[in-house]
């Protein structure tokens, strides 16, 4: 009952929020985005407290109750360690995606405050379905409210660049679905609930066919290339807040499947296909660094430094060990707080410069020391320095890549060389040396962009210091998906 | 029956209606009368009859689809009022009227026939409705090509489905469906070829019928010709009509005899699919743009026809109803800004999304839910279908209308696409009341069925 208050409060005030106008939208998307933070984080003692063992066990966060007769599809949602995990981080992130669009004007708010909502809704759902098909809708349902906030607010390449995005994602999802009805079919007990699915093994011959479905689908969501040409221009053109969205919260989606949805499912095929599917996300962490290093736009250069950072926590999700599995779980709560935080501080020097060339910029620090300071450390965050957030996930993505092919992890291992390279690089250009125009003047942040960049800086610090909760957390659930490695 | 005998009472209203000089109570008679019928329909549920010698068979299928019709026709009764308001039009509404209602009563019968004649009696009743409407707009060139193409190439089709009549009839001695299943049952593997040379020639008809490629050249030329509401008609009524005369056809006589036309039932599916969605992404044109997207909907009923098992009439049912609501949405859309700005194009949309926000987002709504993107009725229709063609092993087939629901997206998308992307232009677009019940009752019902799809599934 509980999950289904988490699911709902936003789907609620998402409908609400349509019937305000001016400011006081945004105000109330954030008084709901908070409530639902403080419900998430009460749920946290609940959730430890609570007997999780034994899949069948009814507890305070189960809600299953029929839905479709034929075939038949639940309405069954609940959470474990990992939906867990996916749900506090979008409800973290959603205040302060919210809060950072306070200070733009944005032309009828409540529309795209509601979209912002509606889209949590959608989120969280995803993270909660325990029925295949439940969780499809889901998946399908946060396309929707992005891709109309990227083509009403986004820039002016918006229209052709969304179509990509929306016909890219649903290409794979419609491949998804495919595979689900195939599970449904071969499945004796006919059904789409995940506990059943993990059960009963599809036939090796079967498996491949469902493998390729379901990784196509996750690969251009991560996206692990070669199925990432849609992310460097939709996270260009976006406005910030879909930016964020997008990077912070729905690419998790994709690693998140990966590991409910794919490992449990078919491990036959994974083993047999890991190989390829490791080397496609190791390769992706040093192509995508090498063309960050020579981005001089700083979205785009983020966007690819995200697809680096997704690469290695897919990675270790396909080397399938319990480090693999833990590290990408904590990498996946750490990129998320990182990548908002980034495309935030270029959100801001965008607007106050109105460019995004790195090579234009220089000086910030001169008349906005505070700003250059917070930016300092989530960059230190996303290059993985120890006591930051990044540093504990990505020790563990290598630890379990290195008992997986001590090559592979040797590779993988450059993305936090070059990460390094690139990020400290665009830092010393645009935020230290001379300011290029003299006339200047970057105004230092204030008020709701520093509360923003100030929660975001303990957060980094916060859980790198304090990784302990987080990987109790989310042991049980890896400990099974790796028993599940073992077992095949 | 009644269903029938009331719906062709209120067709000779319309012609008695000019005598005796009511044309302003047509169109609110006909609703009206639409509406009564519809709920008078309902007490057959679970009242299975026969009448005239068993020339109809009133069961569960034919009182489902003959709602469907009824409410489809319902709705767009509405939009014909200010569809048809200039003086010109006037003059003529009550036969209008009376031939759109004639079209109805064909469709009925088609959906409930126990015998073939009375098959071919409803189709006749129904094309030839249509053909006078097609090239209703007697001063358009355009129009006049329409009604002609589609009564030349119609008059042809109903010449094959009549022979296939008759070689059926020589094959089994009855025109009646009861015995011409009784008669291929007991034949077993002695069937004569006459019966399936007479099953081929009644399939390619009816092919033609629901647009079906190769036989669907006609379909875009007379779309756009026709005034928009008749094209609304043919994309939705007849279509749906055409659908389940064809599945009453062949899960009622052909059954056993199916897998000899599985091979041109595939291929025409496949054809139809293709064709329907690459032509689509090409058009520019708002009214041919529907033309394609209906054809393309037609490829994706037939994957439900090839796949035919017990619970395939209620999976039929359900998309056809997600996609009537829907495309009659989307028409009465194109129906208005049609008579605001005088151009069918899809431009013609631009900036709809600033200068009329509701209207955008229920049109994007529509438009969604044809594509089949939860959660709107369209997803489930596709899902459903997908699901019983995977089961009975067609899983290639469902792969290549997969691949075509994902180029649908695209042109699904254009009319989104002008509506939030492209420049604003001047013209105020305002609808009349009528169009915004339609369009809003269509939307609500087509999301509720998406979300409760439970109630349309276990129905049948």
């Amino acid at each position: 009952m509980l999950t289904l208050v988490l699911l709902l409060l936003p789907l609620i005030s998402s409908a609400i929020t349509l019937l305000f106008r001016g400011s006081t939208a945004k105000y109330f998307a954030l008084l709901s985005a908070i409530s639902n933070l403080i419900i998430t984080v009460l749920a946290y003692f609940v959730f430890i407290n609570t007997d999780l063992k034994g899949e069948e066990t009814q507890n305070i966060f189960v809600f299953n109750h029929e839905w479709i007769s034929s075939p038949k599809i639940n309405f069954h949602i609940a959470m474990d360690g990992i939906s867990y995990l996916m749900v506090f981080l979008t409800n973290l992130l959603l205040p302060l995606i919210i809060l950072s669009g306070f200070k733009r004007e944005i032309n009828r708010s409540h529309i795209f405050y509601s979209l912002i909502l509606f889209m949590q809704f959608a989120l969280l759902g995803v993270f909660v379905s325990f029925d295949g098909i439940l969780y499809y809708l889901f998946w399908e349902l946060a396309l929707i409210p992005i891709y109309f906030i990227s083509l009403n607010w986004g820039d002016k390449n918006r229209v052709s660049v969304t179509i990509k995005f929306f016909i890219y994602t649903l290409a794979g999802s419609l491949l998804m679905l495919f595979g689900f009805i195939c599970l449904y079919w071969y499945n004796p007990t006919h059904s789409f609930d995940w506990n059943d699915l993990t059960k009963f093994q599809v036939l090796s011959t079967h498996q491949g066919l469902i493998f390729w479905l379901f990784f196509v689908a996750y690969a251009i969501k991560i996206p692990i290339i070669p199925f990432h040409t849609w992310q460097p221009n939709t996270y260009q053109s976006a406005p910030t807040q879909g930016t964020m969205l997008l990077s912070g919260i729905m690419l998790k989606m994709g690693t998140y499947s990966l590991i409910r949805w794919l490992l449990p499912i078919v491990p036959t095929a994974v083993t047999e296909w890991t190989p390829l599917a490791i080397a496609l996300c190791v390769a992706g962490i040093v192509y995508a660094s090498v063309i960050a290093i020579m981005q001089t736009d700083l979205k785009k250069l983020l966007a690819y430094s995200s697809i680096a950072h997704v690469g290695l926590i897919a990675a270790g999700i396909f080397a399938w060990n319990i480090q693999g599995i833990q590290g990408s779980l904590i990498q996946m709560l750490a990129h998320g707080i990182n990548v908002i935080g980034l495309f935030y501080c270029a959100d801001i020097i965008f607007n106050r410069t109105q460019s995004n060339n790195i090579n234009g910029l220089g000086g910030i620090r001169l008349t906005a020391p505070k700003f250059a300071t917070y930016f300092l450390i989530i960059i230190l965050g996303s290059i993985a320095l120890p006591l930051t957030n990044g540093f504990i996930g990505e020790f563990l993505l290598l630890y379990g890549l290195f008992e997986y092919n001590t090559w592979l992890a040797i590779f993988g291992g450059l993305t936090i060389i070059l990460g390094a390279v690139y990020m400290l690089r665009m830092y010393q250009k645009v935020a230290l040396g001379n300011s290029l125009d003299a006339n200047m003047k970057f105004e230092d942040v204030k008020g709701t962009e520093e509360i923003v960049l100030l929660t975001i800086c303990i957060l980094i610090f916060a859980f790198g210091v304090f990784p302990k909760p987080t990987l109790e957390l989310v042991e049980p659930i890896a400990q099974f998906i790796t028993d599940k490695a073992i077992l095949k | 029956m009644n269903t029938l005998i009331y719906t062709a009472c209120l067709g000779l209203f319309c012609m008695l209606a000019e005598i005796f000089n009511l044309r302003k109570w047509i169109i609110p008679t006909v609703v009206l009368g639409l509406a009564v019928i519809f709920s008078l329909n309902l007490n057959d549920w679970n009242h299975p009859s026969s009448h005239y010698n068993d020339m109809l068979r009133v069961d569960n299928f034919s009182v489902a689809f003959s709602g469907l019709a009824l409410l489809i026709c319902t709705f767009l009764f509405m939009l014909s009022s200010d569809f048809y308001r200039s003086e010109e039009n006037q003059k003529h509404i009550s036969d209008y009227m009376a031939i759109l209602v004639f079209v109805l009563c064909g469709a009925l019968m088609m959906v409930s026939f126990g015998n073939l004649v009375m098959l071919f009696l409803g189709i006749e009743t129904l094309s030839i409705s249509l053909y006078v409407m097609a090239g209703s707009n007697r001063n358009d060139l355009r129009s006049n090509e329409a009604g002609f193409k589609y009564f030349l190439l119609g008059a042809f089709t109903s010449g094959f489905l009549l022979f296939g009549i008759a070689l059926i009839y020589g094959a089994s001695n009855s025109f009646n469906l009861q015995d011409i299943y009784t008669y291929v049952s007991s034949n077993g593997n002695n069937i004569s070829p006459l019966f399936i040379v007479g099953m081929l020639l009644m399939i390619f008809a009816m092919l033609f019928k629901i647009s079906a490629a190769p036989f669907h050249f006609w379909a875009p030329d007379v779309y756009e010709g026709s005034p928009a509401l008749v094209t609304a008609f043919m994309s939705t009524l007849v279509k749906i009509a055409a659908f389940a005369a064809f599945y009453r056809l062949i899960s009622n006589c052909f059954l056993f005899t199916l897998q000899k036309a599985e091979l041109i039932l595939t291929v025409s599916c496949i054809a139809t699919l293709f064709i329907g969605n690459l032509t689509a992404l090409v058009q520019d044109n708002f009214k041919r743009l529907l033309a394609f997207s209906g054809i393309s909907h037609a490829g994706y009923m037939l994957l439900a026809i090839i796949s035919l098992q017990s619970n395939t009439d209620s999976v039929l049912f359900y998309y056809a109803t997600g996609y009537a609501l829907s495309s009659i949405a989307a028409f009465a859309v194109v129906i208005a800004v049609i008579g605001i700005t005088n151009s069918e194009k899809i431009n013609s949309l631009n900036g709809l999304g600033k200068k009329n926000p509701i209207l955008a987002t229920l049109l994007t709504m529509a438009m969604l839910s044809l594509a089949g993107i939860p959660p709107f009725a369209g997803f489930f229709g596709k899902y459903f279908i997908f699901s019983e063609a995977l089961r009975n092993g067609y899983s290639y087939l469902v792969l290549i209308a997969i691949i075509n629901s994902i180029i649908g997206v695209y042109y699904y998308l254009k009319p989104v696409m002008a509506m939030y992307g492209g420049a604003a232009n001047q013209d105020e677009i305002k609808l009349p009341i009528s169009y915004s019940l339609v369009l809003w009752t269509c939307v609500i019902l087509s999301l509720l069925l998406g979300i409760f799809p439970d109630l349309f599934v276990t129905l049948l």
